[in-house]
């Protein structure tokens, strides 16, 4: 830790290294990039949410046992991480290791159910270009699943390096970070839920 | 920093935070769904209830607040949805309100 200076033994492991402390506000402001990302996407499909064309609207399309499943998947995903980072800071690697393939499972089953949405629905014959609505639906549904794979694949690698290394101000202050990243693309999927989802189901 | 005290005690606040945001998400579904209100009244119910699930994410799951940098951290994140709600709404007004419709 040659280079880390102003060390503050007290705080969390994530925290102890003046690189981790400012890493962690370094990828807080990655997520206010993210947040006007998606900001962009929802904007576009609240504006292009009425023109369905020929094609079926959303209460024709969606299940609400399937949004639900997916929901709580990843509710509880977001949850288990938030126990992994608990762990860590009780220096418990291997609980830290547990929680957050626990996470990682949770995570796949997420993805899996919203493949199968997907394939599901282009059976159906609604697919990118059906209208303008299903295209925009496909873009913002299309990212936050990307985002969560990308997240599976991160994760993946972090806890390889965790039980090489173990648990130092280093490696803590990444899962810290891949945590935050987690638990953001909860907070994406609450508005998912909450403006195309349940919206949908009321029109 | 209080955390390093709680050392290996029960995570109540990420319980809590859960059962918070299953409520939440159960309450937000039954209005959808089981209500016959108007779906502008069901929107700005829902989205209420969203935004404070969201706000407990940040909060209790994601730690915002904590740190050295809690302030700034904050703040930053504030100032992104603020960033998210003009972007949002102005897009959504400016596409139709029937704007578009007087230069073409």
């Amino acid at each position: 830790m040659a280079h880390d200076h102003n060390v503050n033994p007290n705080a969390p492991l994530e925290y102890q290294s003046e690189t981790g402390r400012l890493n962690i506000t370094g990828f807080w402001t990655f997520l206010g990039a993210e947040i006007a990302l998606f900001s962009t996407l929802f904007a576009s499909y609240f504006a292009l949410q009425a023109r369905v064309g020929d094609g079926p609207t959303s209460n024709e399309m969606f299940e609400a046992g399937l949004v639900m499943i997916m929901t709580m998947l990843l509710l509880t995903s977001s949850f288990t991480c938030g126990i992994a980072i608990h762990e860590m800071r009780a220096n418990n690697k291997k609980g830290v290791i547990i929680w957050m393939i626990i996470t990682l499972i949770l995570g796949a089953g997420f993805i899996g159910y919203e493949l199968y949405e997907f394939v599901h629905y282009v059976h159906e014959g609604v697919t990118l270009s059906t209208s303008a609505h299903w295209s925009m639906f496909f873009i913002l549904l299309g990212t936050h699943g990307l985002h969560v794979s990308i997240g599976i694949g991160w994760i993946i690698l972090l806890l390889i390096q965790l039980a090489r290394r173990g648990l130092t101000p280093k490696t803590a202050s990444k899962v810290f970070i891949s945590s935050l990243y987690w638990h953001f693309l909860d907070v994406v999927w609450i508005f998912i839920f909450t403006c195309v989802y349940l919206m949908g189901m009321v029109n | 920093m209080s955390q390093q005290t709680k050392k290996g005690h029960f995570p109540w606040k990420h319980i809590i935070g859960f059962l918070i945001s299953i409520a939440l998400t159960l309450v937000a579904f039954a209005t959808a769904l089981w209500t016959d209100w108007s779906s502008s009244t069901i929107f700005i119910i829902i989205l209420i209830f969203a935004v404070i699930q969201a706000a407990l994410q940040l909060v209790m799951f994601m730690h915002m607040t904590e740190g050295e940098d809690g302030g700034l951290i904050s703040g930053n994140t504030l100032f992104g949805f603020f960033i998210a709600v003009v972007i949002i709404v102005g897009t959504y007004w400016l596409m139709t309100s029937g704007h578009m419709h007087m230069s073409m």
